[in-house]
């Protein structure tokens, strides 16, 4: 080992102050579930139970919607715009007084490096509300009519991978254009919405305008079906996506998806190979991969493969996996034992198929859900690791002769969430990016993101965009679509 | 004797081809005065199949055609239309059995129909597209892009306009479209695909097929490779079927009022952000 090890540089739990229960909030007040069911939430670093949380079933929900209906007819939408986004602001800015407390309750419950809840989470979630405080009174200037009106009660169901950011991305939207909503966390990351929920009672938003009930699948199809909301946004899978499509298709419920991704990351051989190089360790590492947008498809022109790799496995060899309290932690724990168990399924179908496994040595905590930054080699199309999403720290390697080869391996999915380029030459990048089907590009760069640019995907990657003045869309009332 | 008419054989378009039906069937269509007027094509699967590989194949010579230059094409869908007003008068009073002046009208509103969605072609991503202010140093834009193959069931009436309304919002996009057309009324489509095949529209971009849709819908629902479809022309439980099945693979699926509205062509386009940093 090199003589220059990091000392260990934890941040403190104290600050985090989890209760040891919480209710449902409703109405904005925490309420007890109607048959009193609750369940644990744990530290997958650990496994410690954090908190005891109050699980939604069936009556609870309807309770919740009455309430979002209640608030959205004889509040909000009444409330003058100016004021909804003056609310919006001070969201935003308890979001940034209370941001360290929200790090570390964030890593606590989903294991993510607190380097990247502290940099990345928590700092964007505060700038999407207040991004979105600044459209509630500008909406008529959007582009979607002079006199744009909000969709109502919308039911909101958010993952687990960034539960306070996915949040932010869901809420900000939706109150800004002036619905009111129910948002559902992820079972296994319900914590910081809990907390979130009491910054809507410091910021004093009206009762009911936001309420969040916790639960499992059931709780989210039983929102999904409830047929008193408007409209469904949901960021998770496309098997469930899918199946909510399915669940409203007989419906005037409108949706936004946001879904699963396999994005290639294509590397020319006029690429900056360092540059490159780190874009695709964060491309599939950076919150231990699961990102429906990671970049976990690496695309490698032929002719620059062996350096770009021999390179890759000596950056992987210096990833720091551990303690996600850890401030230099690099990689942190995987979610849940559900979803270690289905990256081992996967991989090992990688081992099966014949690809190439590597993974730098590194000790694993003997605690908690673990799994080590892995690349495979040798794989083809047709694998299953080259084309399903398995949404945990694992590159599955390419390569392409000519750009167009490049071109039709990118898009040989049917996802299109998004996609990467590496190289020099600007009129090559326009022309890739013009080529790849997928709602975001990043070029010479990865995983990106921000309150004013647009995210989506084509294809199977969801309908609709989130953020900027296209994601206002979705959660304003269209004078164009014929109801039924 | 008088003179004897020249009758024509109404056909499918199918990627610039007018093919009868693989099937062999036809059906018959009678005008307003219960008098027989055709034998239009019954569309099976196969066909409808075809029709979708004629579409995917043109699909994306025709998006990425510049913008000005699809505006002028569908500009010239209507110079031609213009030509042979007549015989769209013709078939709308004989199907319709509304008089000429009713039928000229018609034939106006579907002409100026086609010169409004020829000039949105190179403005969608002037109103629709950005760039985007994001927090760091980063050049951030968004732009609107064909979507892919588009089904457009057209309304039955007006038989005319009811296709052009949903036909070319859907090209103008840059999609290529599979449209069937009204089981009842199909004879102004098919007259309309000998417009389309002699106004340099690239073949395939839009293909015809004419049938029963409660035999066709199910199919366009199931299909992988269509993108999108605009409902028109179905009833609600049609449409609530094929949204159904439809979700099979995230299928873009509307239903627009009869306005035209630049929603109606960004309704079937995708958004795509692209990034790139700012530096030295």
């Amino acid at each position: 080992m090199s003589n220059f090890e990091y000392a260990s540089a934890p941040e403190s739990k104290a600050i985090a102050n989890i209760a040891t229960s919480y209710g449902l909030f409703i109405g904005g007040k925490f309420v007890d579930p109607r048959k009193g069911k609750s369940f644990e939430t744990i530290n997958p670093a650990t496994e410690e139970v954090l908190s005891k949380i109050g699980y939604a079933d069936k009556l609870d929900v309807d309770l919740a919607v009455k309430s979002a209906r209640s608030a959205f007819t004889k509040v909000w939408s009444k409330t003058p715009a100016k004021e909804r986004g003056k609310y919006l602001y001070r969201i935003a800015r308890i979001l940034q007084e209370r941001a360290r407390e929200f790090a570390v309750v964030e890593t606590l419950d989903n294991g993510k490096p607190i380097r990247e809840s502290r940099d990345t989470d928590i700092p964007l979630a505060a700038a999407h509300f207040f991004y979105h405080a600044g459209w509630a009174d500008k909406l008529e200037y959007a582009g979607f009519g002079n006199k744009p009106k909000p969709v109502g009660v919308v039911g909101q169901i958010i993952p687990w991978n960034f539960p306070l950011l996915m949040l932010a991305w869901k809420i900000a939207p939706a109150l800004a254009a002036g619905n009111t909503v129910v948002l559902k966390p992820a079972e296994t990351t319900p914590l910081t919405a809990l907390l979130f929920a009491q910054v809507c009672q410091q910021a004093g938003l009206p009762e009911g305008v936001v309420n969040i009930i916790t639960g499992d699948g059931i709780t989210g199809a039983a929102l999904v079906n409830h047929p008193d909301i408007n409209k469904v946004a949901f960021t998770g899978s496309t098997e469930v996506g899918k199946a909510i499509a399915r669940s409203i298709s007989a419906t005037n419920k409108s949706a936004t998806l946001e879904l699963g991704g396999k994005a290639a990351n294509l590397v020319f051989e006029d690429a900056a190979i360092d540059e490159a190089v780190e874009g695709i360790v964060n491309g599939i590492f950076f919150n231990q991969g699961h990102v429906c947008c990671a970049g976990s498809r690496l695309l490698v022109q032929e002719n620059v493969a062996d350096e770009i790799l021999e390179k890759l496995k000596a950056r992987m060899s210096l990833i720091r996996v551990g303690d996600p309290m850890d401030k230099n932690t690099d990689l942190g724990a995987i979610n849940s034992k559900e979803q270690l168990k289905r990256i081992h399924e996967i991989t090992k179908s990688g081992d099966a198929e014949g690809a190439n496994r590597w993974s730098p040595e590194c000790k694993l905590p003997s605690k908690g859900f673990w799994y080590p930054p892995t690349i495979f080699t040798g794989v083809s199309q047709s694998h299953r690791i080259a084309r399903e999403e398995i949404f945990g720290p694992v590159l599955s390697v390419l390569t392409f002769r000519t750009p167009a080869e490049g071109i039709e391996k990118a898009n040989n999915t049917m996802y299109g969430l998004s996609a990467g380029i590496w190289s020099d030459k600007g009129a090559k990048i326009l022309w890739a990016a013009k080529q790849l089907k997928a709602g975001v590009i990043w070029s010479n760069t990865f995983n990106k993101f921000d309150p004013a640019s647009p995210f989506g995907g084509y294809k199977e990657s969801g309908w609709g965009r989130e953020g900027g003045r296209h994601g206002l869309s979705g959660y304003l009332k269209s004078d164009m679509k014929a109801s039924k | 004797m008088s003179r004897i008419d020249v009758n024509k054989t109404y056909k499918l378009f199918i990627g610039g081809t007018f093919p009868r039906s693989e099937s062999g069937r036809v059906y018959e269509i009678k005008g307003a005065n219960k008098k027989f007027i055709a034998n239009p094509a019954l569309a099976s699967r196969k066909d409808l199949r075809d029709a979708v590989v004629a579409a995917k194949s043109a699909g994306s010579g025709w998006a990425n055609a510049t913008a000005f230059n699809r505006g002028q094409i569908l500009y010239r869908i209507a110079e031609i239309m213009q030509g042979r007003s007549e015989q769209f008068i013709d078939e709308i009073c004989l199907l319709e059995g509304v008089s000429n002046k009713v039928a000229k009208l018609q034939v106006e509103e579907a002409i100026d129909t086609w010169v409004w969605y020829s000039g949105w072609c190179d403005k969608l991503s002037s109103v629709s597209g950005s760039q985007n202010q994001v927090s760091g140093p980063f050049y951030n834009f968004t732009t609107p892009e064909a979507l892919g193959v588009v089904a457009v069931f057209a309304e039955s009436k007006p038989s005319l306009l009811g296709v052009v309304r949903t036909l070319a919002p859907v090209i103008a996009a840059g999609n290529s479209a599979v449209l069937i057309a009204s089981e009842s009324y199909p004879l102004p489509a098919i007259t309309l695909s000998e417009v389309l095949a002699t106004s340099d529209l690239p073949a395939g971009v839009v293909n015809v097929l004419t049938g029963k849709v409660s035999e066709l819908a199910p199919w366009v629902g199931s299909h992988m490779e269509i993108d999108g479809v605009d409902v028109a022309g179905l009833s609600k439980k049609q449409e609530d079927e094929i949204k159904l099945v439809g979700a099979d693979n995230l299928k873009r699926i509307h239903r627009f009022s009869t306005t035209n509205h630049p929603e109606r062509i960004l309704s079937f386009m995708e958004h795509k952000t692209i990034w790139h940093p700012i530096g030295i």
